[in-house]
């Protein structure tokens, strides 16, 4: 008796489970449709990191993607710093994959918007996401914001903040958040006297990284060539 | 006579030792002024005070009669020195050498002026060759080249001969002449070789041990010096020990190579000769000898002082 | 004094011992510039490799501008011997040649002659960074371009914009030049206490050594005594290679971080060499020559 008890019970959380899931999978299916309406865009930027040890200038990026998956960042001169893995700072790169479970997670806000909270969980186990959640303005069928905890790089924090092209789900800005390890270069190779104010020091220790880009001038759909991601 | 440079109670004291002792002398116009004394008499110490390389530590000096203190730079535009040994710039060439010297004398530095000075050293044949390629005794022309380039009044020379052969040492004797006799100029030549001084000098001051021990002219050095007789006898002792009990006693000096040595005043020489026969003393050979040199010898080597000497 | 001075750099470039330096710098600027266009990104993911495991650089980094400073750094530590070699020698090596009696005989100042020669291993000093800067900095922005700077620092990262690293190489050039002209001053002021060149040189070369291990070395007593060591000053070219930032982290262009860092280390350094300097004028015009 018992012993059925939890099984109808499993079953019943597994089916609701299911039920959410093909809720979210609905949702998410039309987000990525309005995406998917974008088959590539090229668009300009001003990349800002701020991670409290890199003193670095705002810096002028070009960005390229082509549907499904292909994404590019290229400074436009100068060098950029990115977080590792962050590199493909799209929203597309996650949702535009399939092979995942999308679990309800309640709803919430961001920004004063109201949002849906989606987990994406992998259905695969060797991949390098672990988790995804999702934060979708259901109105407006934006993502909003995203978390994304990575095998290998930590947990990335993107928040996207539309705008013109709101229409296409591009955003006018992201800001991607992610834990900066503390970093400690190795002394002998700079040959200077370490004399850096503790204080300053312990201000630059555990921060959050950021790295903020500001988009201008999208160029949607001009049929980019495969060429160009290589 | 105008004294050209006249030195007085100078001392150079260098920590514990007295390089040089309340010398006091003067050199007049037109003078070669022989300044002798054995290696480390204080010879260079004296004569590097006079070129203001080295600081008195009392006594004063003064230079065609001003001050060397307070009139420096004027007095050292009259003044040509070779220092020791005759060092120059041994990548550069004669010329540029010479060129350089003539700028820090304060003269304007002209090829013809240079090429004449070269020519009158010897060295214009070599004047763009490095020094380093020069012979002791070219380096020494140059240097003199140098010390001349400004046409000075006052010529200062230390040890000029030193490292030379024979004949550049004949050389720098003929020059110290020309420069005298046919250039009016005044000249100070130090040496620890008196032979060299005694062919050349107007005047002598002998120093030792920073001190000096006797100033004069050569002529009345030559003149008034007492002689020294080399005395070749059978019975060295026997014949000492005769003249130390004769009144003649204090005229013995300390024997040389076997023989006795006798200092007398010239008109004393018969009646010491006298009472040498008369007692008996074998003579093979009696010599009087006149030179500056043994007198040199024995005032510098501080054994027995000989007699005094006026100007 | 112009005469003099005049005189003092025909001696100095006269020699091929001057000439030795600048074809050292050539050389070793020129093995560096190699090197690193041969093997360039090893080296760069050497340096890097701590902060490579966290962080993607994209860009050129192995750019002029990082390899002049990559030449600065090696290179500053090696330059005081060069200038030794000229500065250490300008008393000491014309008492060791027999000419410091003669030329002390001429109708001239001591002081003249002593400020003469200083400032003629100045203008030697001079030019030899010059040289490094033509070698060192154009060289390298002919050879591999120019870009922003990327600069590890002991707690933090630097990304020097491209427009706005030049004037900073100005200054760490100026910077550079000062503390050249102190271990001038030093080896200059060296000079005066023997007859023979090797043993000034070497000693400028031993005091740099010492105070530079004083200098890095970690220890309460030496921190103490740190701050007046010219070595610890002589680096401070690097402070033009950081910029302020504002609230939001933004590098404000045209800023430095510690401004009053430069000046300090500028202070003392100027300090040194008057007395370094004054030290030596004022034993030149007592000295007895008896070399």
């Amino acid at each position: 008796m018992m012993y059925k008890k939890i099984y109808l019970l499993l079953l019943a959380c597994s089916f609701s489970a299911f039920g959410f899931a093909q809720d979210m999978n609905a949702l998410v299916s039309k987000v990525k449709a309005k995406l998917e309406k974008v088959k590539d865009y090229t668009a300009n930027g001003k990349m800002k990191t701020d991670v409290a040890f890199i003193k670095a200038p705002i810096g002028r990026v070009k960005v390229f993607y082509k549907s499904p998956n292909k994404f590019k960042l290229q400074r436009d001169g100068g060098i950029s710093v990115l977080p590792k893995g962050g590199v493909s700072i799209n929203i597309g790169s996650m949702i535009m994959q399939s092979g995942f479970v999308a679990i309800d997670a309640g709803l919430s806000t961001v920004g004063g918007t109201a949002v849906r909270v989606v987990k994406l969980l992998p259905e695969a186990d060797a991949g390098e996401i672990i988790l995804s959640t999702l934060y979708i303005d259901e109105t407006n069928l934006l993502i909003r914001k995203s978390v994304t905890t990575t095998r290998e790089n930590g947990t990335y924090e993107m928040e996207l903040y539309y705008g013109q092209y709101a229409a296409y789900g591009l955003p006018d800005k992201v800001l991607f958040s992610f834990n900066a390890k503390d970093y400690k270069l190795p002394k002998g190779i700079t040959l200077e006297f370490d004399d850096t104010d503790k204080a300053i020091k312990d201000k630059m220790k555990g921060k959050k990284g950021r790295v903020e880009i500001n988009y201008t001038a999208y160029n949607i759909n001009t049929g980019l060539s495969d060429a160009l991601f290589k | 006579m105008q004294s050209i440079v006249k030195v007085s109670g100078l001392t150079k004291q260098f920590n514990q030792l007295t390089a040089v002792n309340q010398l006091s002398f003067s050199v007049e116009s037109g003078d070669v002024y022989g300044f002798l004394g054995q290696n480390g008499a204080g010879k260079s110490t004296t004569i590097r005070m006079l070129l203001t390389l080295i600081t008195p530590t009392e006594g004063d000096i003064s230079i065609f009669g001003y001050n060397l203190n307070t009139h420096r730079k004027d007095i050292l535009a009259q003044v040509g020195a070779v220092i020791e040994k005759p060092d120059v710039y041994k990548y550069l060439s004669a010329y540029e050498n010479l060129k350089l010297f003539a700028k820090l004398s304060g003269v304007k530095p002209t090829h013809k002026l240079l090429m004449d000075q070269l020519e009158m050293v010897g060295l214009a044949a070599r004047a763009n060759d490095t020094v380093k390629t020069f012979s002791q005794g070219m380096k020494q022309r140059l240097g003199i080249g140098i010390a001349l380039v400004h046409n000075p009044q006052l010529i200062i020379l230390d040890e000029p001969t030193n490292g030379l052969d024979p004949q550049g040492i004949a050389d720098i004797r003929n020059l110290i002449l020309i420069l005298s006799r046919e250039m009016k100029k005044t000249v100070i030549v130090s040496s620890h070789l008196l032979n060299e001084i005694e062919q050349i000098a107007t005047r002598i001051l002998i120093i030792d041990k920073g001190r000096k021990l006797v100033e004069g002219s050569s002529a009345t050095l030559f003149n008034d010096q007492q002689t020294i007789l080399q005395i070749s006898v059978a019975n060295l002792s026997a014949a000492s020990a005769t003249i130390l009990n004769s009144e003649w006693a204090k005229h013995l000096l300390p024997e040389r190579d076997g023989q006795l040595m006798v200092g007398l005043n010239k008109e004393d020489i018969p009646a010491f000769n006298r009472m040498l026969a008369a007692s008996g003393v074998d003579i093979y050979s009696l010599q009087a000898r006149h030179s500056l040199e043994d007198y040199f010898l024995q005032v510098t080597a501080g054994k027995q002082h000989v007699g005094t000497f006026t100007n | 004094m112009w005469e003099h001075l005049q005189i003092e750099l025909y001696k100095v470039f006269k020699r091929p011992r001057t000439y030795l330096s600048f074809a050292a710098i050539t050389a070793l600027i020129g093995v560096i510039q190699l090197g690193l266009m041969v093997d360039g990104k090893e080296y760069t993911d050497f340096v890097m490799a701590d902060f490579a495991g966290s962080f993607s650089v994209d860009g050129k980094i192995l750019n002029g501008y990082f390899i002049c400073y990559v030449i600065l750094q090696l290179l500053l530590v090696h330059v005081p011997l060069l200038i030794a070699l000229i500065a250490a020698d300008m008393i000491s090596g014309e008492a060791n040649m027999g000419t410091l009696r003669l030329l002390l005989t001429k109708p001239q100042s001591r002081t003249a002659i002593v400020m003469a020669k200083f400032i003629a291993s100045v203008i030697y000093t001079l030019l030899l960074l010059i040289w490094i800067a033509i070698m060192g900095l154009f060289l390298s922005m002919l050879i591999f371009g120019t870009d922003d700077l990327f600069l590890m620092k002991s707690s933090y990262v630097v990304i020097v914009k491209e427009s706005d690293v030049f004037w900073r190489y100005a200054g760490a050039f100026c910077f550079a030049a000062l503390a050249m002209v102190t271990v001038a001053a030093l080896g200059f002021f060296l000079s005066f206490f023997a007859e023979n060149s090797i043993g000034p040189i070497v000693a400028t070369m031993s005091v740099i050594i010492v105070c530079t291990i004083l200098s890095t070395m970690n220890i309460p007593l030496f921190n103490l005594i740190k701050p007046y060591l010219f070595t610890t000053h002589m680096i401070t070219w690097k402070e033009f290679f950081d910029f302020k930032v504002n609230d939001a982290n933004e590098a404000i262009i045209g800023s430095i971080q510690y401004p009053d860092k430069i000046i300090r280390s500028a202070t003392v350094l100027l300090v040194h060499i008057v007395l370094f300097v004054g030290a030596a004028v004022w034993l030149f015009r007592k000295k007895d020559i008896l070399s």
